[in-house]
């Protein structure tokens, strides 16, 4: 049947069209910029291998077979015999796939335990730690060791391992630096971990990638992997004319809202660590304002910082309004109305 | 609890504004036209009320073409926002709705009613039975999944649709981060269809169980009756999971309780957990049926006996276990210990090899046949490459490490599409083109199923294929917008224009729907397709009471043999009996509307009211325990009439219509 084949034909075809468009996107997956993103790429890599293979063995024998045994004008009277199976084959073809995930299995495990661990050739360098909170919708960064916090930057030293601690103030999100490493959760009152190395100097994209409401869209941070003398300089810089946040500040930075990047000398972490599972609530369920339909009732908590006055079963427009005007004064482009209709 | 209308009707957007006009005309429409055409009566008493399993089967098909168009309309808004970059078609707000909405029907009121009618309409017939095993709990399962799509249906113009995605994680999903009664409907309206699927699971279990005809062994069923049974299995072991989460979903919700919340102890990865140890089991509950259509259409269609029926029979178990042992790969990124990862990586991969047995068992069935390419065998045919697609991108999914660089991206999104259009959609298609014969006496018109065939899988790839570059170029999923700077733009607007191409396939389908109607040929034989199976050796469409005297089998494949061996059984007039069938009841329709009300008015957190109401739930029990109707007798002249009347012309004057 001819139409069987052009539909082979097409589909390889728009295949062929995508991979060789997508080589000219240099996808960011297949360009690790670091150890850990290029073991990942290796695994990878495997795999397409493998699996083109078997897409190959299949797809010829499919067209082969609906090729050859379709109907035609002129078999129109072969009766195809009686045929129940063939145990040799049937264990033949369990087999071979048996083997073939034995192949995937041995690398995969190897290389989820391998980056769990700090790269191979950087175990004797101390690794800089990094406190990485999230919060609805921006990400923290706080250096303990150095004394400053970032808000929706990181700037990291090259070949240098950075071990980050990972956890959220509210939602949970996921913590992903395609070109560096591959991407773990946060989750409020838990902590995550994760080690990555960049290679060379050069910014690289970081992103949330686990749904987490109306500002999820623009939830996006720029990692700057500098020389180690330009990282020590920027350091002192922060630490000389960075500004002191305050806890009021903090807690206000923490409400849903885009906020631009944001430096200071000192850091969250001397009032709250929100990886601690007794840590105080940062909720505003009241901000969370869908802009339309039934309110429904929001329950008071006693633990939470700022829901103490009663008065949560309404709307807060003022709040609202709040939201958006903090907004329109960010640079992030990617903000867009997230105040409802 | 004053009401305001602007808040309880969702107001202020155009395009809902659109819609609720639209459904208020639809509606009046449907009363006027229903009224003037006297149909009231005939609705009720043949359709409403009925208990027969084919009706029920064709009901859950309505329902669930038209939630397909609700979830593909959706889906069309979501490819329309995306197309370009920084687009402001919808805001934030309706597209995380859209997408949460779309998810949830797709799978649960698309998919599900669309496989569970099949099921409905053929397993019976397959298995040479008179019906289910339990007929009024089958009307009860049906009428609780309405019920549930309904509400669900509504909360986009009364109260707000739900916006926390489809797998509703927590703590985004509780009441901190979702005020508003949107996630409120997802619990409920889930619960009550959720109740209807386990009791069809139960129902599909004991039928398949108790009610085979004589000499059917398990070893002899058709493979579609096979894969059924094993999904109505793990709806039974999984769907109970699914209820206990969302009734701690809602308690969270309404009432204030901290199961799944981050303040008050709550876990909020323990909803993960519960959610995939249900939502994994489900991806299989929807396509291990669809690989028994497959199974029975490719073998009728290459004219050959299934290759490897024990294997495959095998293969099915193999995939019903380890079902139940992979959920944890939805979370491999959650920090788990590397131990952990690797053990759900084997696990999930593991899927692959009985997967892979069947694929070549498909193969090896057409190879020595005589392949007819009827629409409905052109859909069993682009499963093999498509599925094939899909599940590969899975294996390389499952492998933990590089999952970490495909979690929740774009590539995510294009797996699960490749594996349950393919493996869900393409064999209802096919399911739909085979069995439409038998459930209304006319074929589907072969042509324009051509063109819904074609247009479908060229548009199917054309939007996702591109999805696979996105996401490994760090497209993320359920983003409503994206930068110029991320160079997306593209591929996007390649997947968009696929999408409007899959969209022309479907209203193919509609068209084709109402154009056979219409035209098709009524003279078509009771075995339109020289077919293999039982449910072929009744009348067509088939006689309410299905099978005049219950045949009996003696090998696979029985009505094939039947034909071959000249074993049809003749009509004598003293080997026919009387035959007892249920009557038709209003109590489960009744109790759907019950639970749909009741259910309306827990969502919207009125609980005194939503207890008064469930009142009527139990009444309905009540009344149903007092319930004494035995059910009636059809009599022996009426069958004996009825077949002489289809077998003497079964075969005079019928053309052959798929050449």
């Amino acid at each position: 049947m001819k139409k069987s084949k052009l539909f082979l034909v097409s589909l390889t075809s728009i295949m062929a069209v995508l991979l060789l468009s997508g080589c000219e996107n240099n996808m960011v997956v297949f360009n690790p910029e670091g150890p850990i993103a290029r073991q990942i790429l290796e695994l990878i890599n495997f795999s397409i291998a493998l699996m083109l293979l078997v897409t190959v063995v299949v797809f010829g024998l499919f067209g082969f077979i609906v090729w050859k045994y379709r109907e035609r004008k002129d078999n129109l009277d072969y009766e195809p015999p009686e045929e129940h199976g063939s145990t040799v084959l049937e264990i033949i073809w369990t087999v071979i796939p048996i083997l073939i995930i034995v192949a995937l299995t041995i690398p995969t495990v190897k290389t989820i335990y391998a980056i769990d661990e700090i790269p191979k050739g950087y175990e004797n360098k101390e690794p800089l730690v990094i406190n990485v909170t999230s919060a609805d919708w921006k990400w923290i960064f706080s250096y303990p060791e150095q004394g400053i916090e970032t808000v929706n930057y990181v700037n990291i030293p090259e070949d240098r391992p950075i071990d980050f601690r990972l956890t959220s103030a509210g939602t949970m999100q996921s913590f992903w630096i395609p070109a560096l490493a591959g991407q773990k959760y946060t989750m409020a009152k838990a902590e995550t971990q994760l080690y990555l190395v960049a290679d060379n100097p050069g910014s690289y994209v970081g992103k949330n990638t686990n749904f987490n409401g109306q500002g999820y869209a623009g939830m996006e941070f720029e990692v700057l992997s500098q020389t180690q003398k330009d990282f020590d300089k920027w350091i002192k810089d922060v630490k000389e004319t960075a500004p002191k946040m305050t806890l009021e500040e903090y807690e206000k930075m923490l409400e849903p809202s885009h906020l631009g990047r944001k430096t200071f000398s000192n850091t969250h972490l001397e009032w709250v660590d929100h990886s601690d599972p007794h840590s105080k609530n940062y909720t505003n369920p009241e901000m969370y304002d869908r802009g339309h339909g039934w309110p429904g009732k929001i329950f008071e908590d006693k633990d939470n910082y700022k829901n103490k006055d009663g008065n949560n079963d309404h709307l807060n427009h003022e709040n609202n309004e709040d939201m958006n005007h903090k907004e329109s004064e960010t640079e992030d482009s990617h903000g867009g109305d997230h105040s409802g209709h | 609890m004053g009401i305001k209308w602007d808040e309880f009707f969702v107001t202020g957007d155009p395009l809902i504004f659109a819609s609720q006009i639209g459904i208020a005309l639809t509606l009046v429409g449907a009363l006027a036209g229903l009224t003037y055409f006297k149909k009231w009566n005939y609705l009720w008493s043949e359709w409403f009320t009925t208990v027969d399993h084919k009706k029920i089967g064709i009901m859950y098909i309505l329902v669930g073409v038209v939630m397909f168009l609700r979830g593909g309309i959706d889906g069309l808004m979501m490819k329309g926002q995306t197309a370009v970059p920084e687009n402001d078609f919808l805001n934030a707000q309706h597209y995380n709705e859209v997408f949460t909405t779309h998810g949830v029907i797709m799978i649960l009121f698309v998919a599900m009613p669309l496989l569970i009618g099949l099921m409905n309409f053929v397993i019976p017939l397959q298995i040479g039975a008179r019906d289910v095993a339990f007929p009024q709990l089958n009307a009860l399962s049906f009428w609780l999944t309405v019920s549930g799509a309904a509400l669900f249906n509504i909360s986009f113009i009364i109260g707000g649709s739900p916006d926390a995605g489809w797998t509703s994680y927590f703590p985004l999903a509780g009441k901190e981060f979702s005020p508003g009664i949107g996630n409120n409907f997802y619990a409920v309206a889930l619960q009550i269809a959720g109740a209807g699927t386990l009791m069809t699971g139960i129902n599909f279990v004991v039928t398949v169980l108790k009610m085979r005809t004589k000499g059917m062994t398990l070893m002899k069923m058709p493979m579609f009756t096979w894969t059924s049974f094993i999904t109505s299995i793990i709806i039974v072991a999984s769907f109970p999971i699914f209820t206990v989460a969302l009734a701690l979903m809602t308690f969270d919700r309404t009432f204030g309780t901290h199961f799944f919340t981050i303040s008050g102890g709550g876990m909020d990865m323990l909803w993960a957990n519960l959610f995939w140890l249900w939502g994994h089991p489900e991806v299989y509950i929807v396509v291990l049926p669809a690989f028994g259509m497959l199974s029975d259409i490719i073998s009728t269609f290459a004219r050959k006996t299934l290759y490897g029926y024990k294997s495959m029979v095998i293969s099915i178990v193999m995939i019903s276990v380890l079902s139940m042992l992979v959920w944890v790969h939805h979370f491999f990124t959650m920090g788990n210990s590397a131990g952990v990862n690797s053990f759900f990586s084997i696990t999930t991969m593991a899927i692959a090899i009985p997967t892979g047995v069947k694929v070549f068992n498909w193969l090896f069935t057409m190879r020595k046949g005589r392949i007819k390419f009827t629409t409905a065998m052109l859909w069993a045919l682009a499963f093999v490459p498509n599925f094939v697609i899909g599940g590969v991108t899975g294996v390389m999914l499952a492998m933990a490490a590089a999952d970490y660089q495909y979690h929740n991206t774009l590539f995510l999104v294009a797996h699960f599409h490749y594996v349950l259009i393919p493996g869900v959609v393409f064999p209802i298609f096919a399911g739909l083109y085979f069995w439409w014969p038998k459930m209304f006496g006319y074929m589907l018109n072969e042509k324009i199923g051509k063109w819904h065939f074609w247009l479908f899988v060229v548009g199917f790839n054309v939007t996702f294929m591109p999805m696979f570059f996105l996401g490994l170029d760090g497209a993320v999923r359920r983003a409503y917008t994206y930068s110029a700077e991320t160079g997306f733009g593209p591929l996007m607007m390649i997947s968009a224009v696929g999408s409007v191409i899959l969209a022309a396939g479907f209203a193919a389908l509609v068209y084709n729907i109402y154009w056979s109607a219409r035209n098709a040929d009524r003279n078509i034989g009771n075995d339109p397709w020289d077919a293999r199976t039982l449910e072929w050796a009744t009348a067509t469409p088939v006689q309410h009471y299905n099978f005049a005297s219950l045949p009996e089998v003696t090998k696979l494949d029985a009505f094939w043999h039947m034909k071959k061996n000249n074993q049809l059984q003749p009509l004598s007039e003293d080997e026919i009996e009387e035959i007892h069938l249920p009557s038709n009841t209003w109590i489960p329709i009744y109790m759907g509307v019950v639970f749909g009300i009741s259910g309306f008015l827990l969502v919207f957190e009125w609980t005194i009211a939503a207890g008064v109401a469930a009142i009527g739930i139990l009444a309905g029990l009540a009344f149903r325990s007092f319930d004494y109707d035995e059910g009636f007798h059809v009599h022996k002249d009426e069958i004996f009439e009825t077949e002489s009347k289809w077998r003497k012309g079964a075969n005079k004057g019928v053309k052959n219509h798929v050449s």
